[in-house]
């Protein structure tokens, strides 16, 4: 299955509530994490995404690209990716 | 319209079994100050990490220590355990609360004497105490608590030298409840073999034995064993008055109260299942009861309060140096300050809140120092909230043992700060520098 048509199944509520409807397991993002998720079913790039961040937060000296990285990784482990998903 | 501030991505997943440990997290508040004076004014004067005492605190566990006693028993002397922290400032506090010493070693005898402490206020505790610590201790008045025969023997031959007749006790062991003998301390009670150094001790006819002393264990989270060690040595002290016709001034029941610390291992945090030191109180004073001392002849309470009675007040203040993600998923954060400073992090989780406002789930995290060694871990995962480089934490109930076992490895020992009553601040110890260590070095001719 492709990256993203797992990540298009994926539900995520206003909240933050997330479900994964092929494990059955449930997940708390917060805002950011949920940003991330957004682009990631459309389909985004890694800068891209990073751009979003940027407009729509406001940011002080953090390291997006880096963060977001990290995000990924959590999304891998937790096999909502697949295993060689990395961003483009 | 103000966009919302960024904190960093987050997912975590939901698991049965952590809700308990989530609940506790959603009640984890900042400490922003330490009576009255912010961790920022403390940080900007003193730098990062530091050891941070407050004056309240340590008064105030000691008044609610004697009080929860005096209530319960007419004579009560709270000796304050040095080894679990003797700064000057720190003795002080409990001296000036009316605290006799408690000391285990030459080196504590010469630091509470230094201090002020009459020697006669002094309990000499410990398995070793050469010669030249008993020619200080007996001559002065300080009451040493036997050990061994060894020691008893040592202790009449310094008495005889000086022509004197000093005042003793013997260290018991014994077993209480599910407290097994701390049986390398002391002559055992079961046995007999108290009863034989009491016959010895009498027959040598140098020395006078007025108090019994028996510390059962540390970090005992249930009044039940010092009921049954108070009644035991009650039992002893009503067999040693029928036997030799010895009337006991003091009756000596060690340390060993819970401070709110979690052991680790221990599934409830400690501040819900340590015992008030009212329920210590009742358990003690039933075991008295069993003595057959009339009213005006009843022993004094001694009691040898360490980690109880300093814990609470002393924090370790600490700054986030960086944060990175394991391979595990967990999120680690470096902190400034590491198991070398804060000893007693091999012991307990310890419990650490944020200086600052924060926002955002917690996840799981785990928190280094910033040794480079595998166990340098301050605290093991807990729910912890995101925090920025630079950002700080606070450590509760750090005041025990650390600043008498934190050892200088890698980095140097900082700062200790005492908060005073009135938000004034002042150092206990200065930071460590290189000349500190050093001054200590000497480099041999030939090199
Ligand atoms: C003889 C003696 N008294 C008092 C204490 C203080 O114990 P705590 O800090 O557990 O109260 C100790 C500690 O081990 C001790 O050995």
């Amino acid at each position: 299955m492709d990256a993203t048509a797992k990540l298009k199944d994926l539900a995520v509520s206003d909240t933050g509530f997330v479900f994964d409807p092929y494990s059955g397991s449930t997940f708390s993002a917060n805002e950011a994490g949920m940003k991330i998720l957004e682009g990631l079913k459309q389909g985004l790039s890694r800068a891209e995404i990073v751009f979003a961040l940027e407009e729509h937060f406001e940011v002080r000296g953090d390291d997006l690209a880096r963060d977001l990285d990290e995000f990924v990784l959590l999304l891998r482990r937790n096999q909502l990716v697949p295993a060689d998903f990395s961003l483009s | 319209m103000t966009r919302p501030v960024y904190e960093r991505p987050i997912l975590i997943r939901h698991q049965s079994g952590m809700m308990n440990k989530f609940s506790r997290v959603q009640a984890m508040r900042p400490l922003t100050h330490i009576d009255g004076v912010s961790v920022d004014e403390l940080v900007a004067t003193y730098g990062s990490p530091l050891f941070a005492f407050s004056e309240k605190t340590l008064v105030s566990k000691f008044r609610e220590l004697r009080d929860a006693f005096t209530q319960r028993y007419p004579r009560v002397r709270i000796a304050w355990s040095y080894k679990t922290n003797y700064l000057d400032g720190i003795c002080r506090v409990f001296h000036r609360e009316g605290a006799y010493a408690e000391v285990v070693s030459e080196f504590e005898l010469d630091k509470a004497l230094h201090l002020g402490v009459p020697a006669e206020q002094v309990h000499f505790n410990g398995p070793y105490k050469p010669e030249s610590a008993l020619e200080k201790a007996l001559p002065g008045g300080t009451t040493i608590h036997i050990d061994h025969f060894d020691e008893l023997a040592l202790a009449e031959e310094v008495a005889a030298r000086h022509g004197i007749r000093p005042e003793v006790a013997i260290r018991l062991n014994l077993s209480a409840e599910a407290v097994p003998a701390w049986s390398r301390f002391g002559f055992n009670l079961e046995s007999g073999q108290a009863l034989d150094a009491v016959k010895r001790l009498v027959g040598g006819d140098r020395l006078e034995l007025k108090g019994l002393h028996c510390h059962i264990g540390t970090f005992i989270l249930d009044e039940g064993p010092y009921r049954e060690a108070a009644a035991k040595i009650s039992r002893f002290a009503n067999e040693l008055r029928e036997r030799f016709d010895i009337t006991l001034s003091f009756v000596d029941l060690g340390g060993g109260f819970a401070s709110p610390n979690t052991l680790k291992g221990q599934y409830l945090p400690g501040d819900q299942v340590a015992p008030s030191f009212s329920r210590y109180a009742e358990g003690i004073v039933e075991g008295l009861s069993e003595l057959d001392y009339s009213p005006q002849e009843m022993p004094t309470l001694v009691l040898e309060t360490g980690r109880a009675l300093v814990d609470e007040a002393g924090y370790l203040i600490a700054s986030v140096h960086a944060n990175k993600r394991l391979a595990d998923g967990r999120r680690a954060v470096v902190l400034d300050a590491g198991v070398n400073s804060l000893f007693t992090s091999f012991w307990y989780n310890h419990e650490i809140v944020p200086a600052q406002e924060f926002r955002g789930v917690p996840e799981p995290t785990v928190i280094y120092g910033p040794l480079c060694m595998n166990i340098d871990v301050v605290r093991d995962t807990m729910l912890f909230p995101q925090l920025k480089v630079g950002e700080r934490v606070v450590f509760r109930n750090v005041g025990a043992y650390n600043v008498t076992q934190w050892m200088q490895f890698i980095t140097y020992r900082p700062s200790v700060v005492l908060i005073g009553p009135d938000g004034r601040h002042g150092l206990l110890r200065r930071p460590e520098q290189l000349q500190s260590i050093i001054s200590h070095e000497e480099m041999p001719e030939w090199l």
